[in-house]
């Protein structure tokens, strides 16, 4: 966008080239106080030993200490999972909506919910799914009194591994729809009538046509749904308080009461969270300018 | 736009539906929309059995007679009040001051909005309450800049709404500067100019009246986030709703979920809101 400045303003000291930054200065002392400079210090927290010298012994224990990289490594699975999970439901219904053939009524509806959905997280989300798969949960209930399963006795738990990941795909897929959506409608009906007209079937086209130029744009939305997985905390602790140490309870407690006996252990752990968060956003915004050449 | 994109998708439609009937589409849907509604309606399901053999709302009473209840739920709705206040206040003049004279600044204050993407409430909340239990002083002279601010209710409060004002603020940002994007406040601020107004009136009787929609959908968005967020309140040792539900859960079994099933009919409401005034642009917070 080309963006030409406005004719001078009447106040002088708004003309000069250091007095128009004068006019963000709010901003950057917001930021500075309770973003940029809570951060700093962490990270600076992560390399500073007992005596308060440079070490990188923190950073080494990230690896090394079992219960530290156990919590890391159950967030990524969790996180793998439910994202892998939510960006294929999500990645089935957007083709529903958009090339699928579905009414327009729906995909509105189905939109609007998403938008819901994806918004509807953290403790009221577990107790919603408490009462649905829980021990007494109403579908527990059915498949007990219909088919006489008892889901608790083949080894579901929704308190594992699995129900969390059930439970985290609530809000995947949603997002996974409204980020994906777009890029469907981006498939140019040509493409297909072309591949038609050349004598591809239907699975031709999706296997070298269609599915090439979105692959960036899946695989960008599958990461941020890894993201949106990875820093979640409250859904985790409402539904198993601590029993499933993932690295966000791992850090609450380290905040609670230093239960790693190293203030500056727990400044690592969070660092090591905001490496990983970093990098997913980085690929996702990689991988979402290569998508827009294609569906612009 | 979307209305042609609209057409488009119709005739395609109609195109698909003489070929074939779009069976597995149905079928993706039947299955995302169970995923959506089961876990509902099994929330309200519960909700309405707290009396043994009838359909009722006994546990809506019993959460609603609950002075705790109205009291956490209050000073959530204030903290979201404030949030949404101070945010209008910082972000507006900002987005409006690098579109209309600097843009240079654009790309560094679009990065610092997309931080709070990378870092998580729980980092957050560590990294404020390690920099704000401290006084914070002057390296050379010790002279106290700023009291610890964790230690009074007050203090306590700034980082909260501070804290809130971060979680917030990629997605107020964006809202306020596609607002600014689409009503042109280039033309704007000059017609205002050359009527004789000066920045406060151009801002406050010009601008925010024009990008009242944007507003309102970052507001509801923030309203969304700060209702039921666990994370900054229950590590800052603030009663809010999210840290009362939380507790509720353990204790009671059918008032959590006559709440959960409320908050889920709030959430609809300030989404679809936010939904009608943008037409159709899906939002996505995270508070979880």
């Amino acid at each position: 966008m080309t963006e030409n400045t406005l004719p001078p303003p009447k106040v002088r000291v708004l003309n000069s080239k250091i007095g128009r930054w004068l006019g963000i200065v709010p901003f950057f002392i917001f930021a500075f106080l309770f973003l940029l400079w809570p951060s700093f210090r962490l990270l600076i927290g992560s390399f500073t030993d007992n005596q308060n010298h440079f070490t990188i012994s923190n950073i080494i224990q990230l690896f090394t200490v079992p219960t530290i990289r156990d919590a890391y490594w159950l967030s990524i699975r969790i996180s793998a999972v439910s994202a892998l999970g939510g960006g294929l439901l999500g990645f089935l219904l957007a083709y529903s909506i958009t090339v699928g053939g579905l009414p327009r009524v729906i995909r509105s509806a189905l939109i609007t919910f998403s938008g819901v959905a994806s918004n509807f997280a953290g403790v009221p989300l577990a107790f919603a799914f408490v009462a649905t798969l829980g021990r007494t949960g109403f579908i527990t209930a059915i498949l007990m009194r219909v088919f006489k399963l008892n889901l608790y006795d083949l080894g579901f738990s929704l308190y594992s591994f699995a129900g969390l990941s059930l439970v985290y795909m609530y809000f995947q897929f949603p997002l996974m729809v409204l980020i994906v959506a777009p890029a469907l409608d981006g498939l140019k009906r040509e493409w297909r009538e072309m591949a038609e007209n050349l004598g591809a079937s239907s699975l031709q086209y999706w296997r070298d046509i269609a599915l090439p130029i979105l692959l960036p744009s899946i695989l960008g939305a599958i990461i941020l749904l890894f993201g949106n997985a990875f820093g979640a905390y409250a859904t985790a602790l409402a539904l198993a308080g601590g029993t499933l140490p993932l690295i966000t309870i791992q850090i609450g407690e380290q905040i609670q009461g230093d239960v790693m006996h190293n203030m500056n252990l727990g400044y690592a752990m969070a660092l090591g969270m905001v490496i990983i968060m970093a990098i997913s956003l980085a690929g996702y915004s990689w991988l979402q300018q290569r998508t827009e050449r294609w569906l612009k | 736009m979307a209305s042609t994109k609209d057409r488009k998708v119709v005739e395609m439609n109609t195109f698909a539906g003489l070929r074939k009937l779009p069976l597995w589409s149905w079928i993706w849907f039947i299955l995302g929309l169970l995923y959506f509604v089961l876990p509902l309606y099994g929330t309200l399901d519960f909700s309405l059995r707290m009396q043994r053999d009838v359909i009722g709302l006994k546990a809506y009473h019993m959460a609603f007679a609950d002075k705790a209840f109205w009291q956490t739920f209050g000073y959530s709705f204030f903290l979201a009040t404030m949030t949404i206040i101070v945010s209008i206040c910082l972000i507006v003049p900002t987005a409006y001051w690098i579109r209309l004279r600097l843009p240079e600044a654009r790309r560094i204050v679009e990065f610092i909005t997309l931080l709070p993407f990378v870092i998580p409430a729980i980092v957050l909340v560590f990294g404020l309450i390690r920099l704000f239990s401290s006084p914070i002083t002057l390296p050379v002279a010790g002279i106290v800049l700023l009291p610890p601010l964790t230690n009074t209710v007050f203090g306590t409060n700034v980082l909260m709404v501070a804290g809130y004002m971060v979680l917030g603020l990629p997605y107020i940002y964006r809202s306020v500067d596609l607002g600014m994007r689409t009503v042109d406040v280039r033309t704007l601020t000059e017609a205002a100019e050359s009527l004789g107004a000066n920045w406060y009136t151009i801002i406050l009787t010009v601008i925010l009246p024009n990008i009242r929609a944007s507003l309102l959908s970052g507001a509801l968005l923030i309203f969304a986030i700060v209702v039921g967020e666990v994370v900054l309140a229950s590590f800052l040792g603030i009663k809010t709703f999210g840290p009362y539900l939380l507790l509720l859960g353990q204790q009671r079994s059918y008032e959590p979920a006559a709440l959960s099933f409320t908050t889920f009919l709030m959430t609809w409401a300030a989404m679809g809101i936010i939904q009608k005034i943008s037409g159709g642009q899906g939002h996505v917070a995270g508070a979880h």
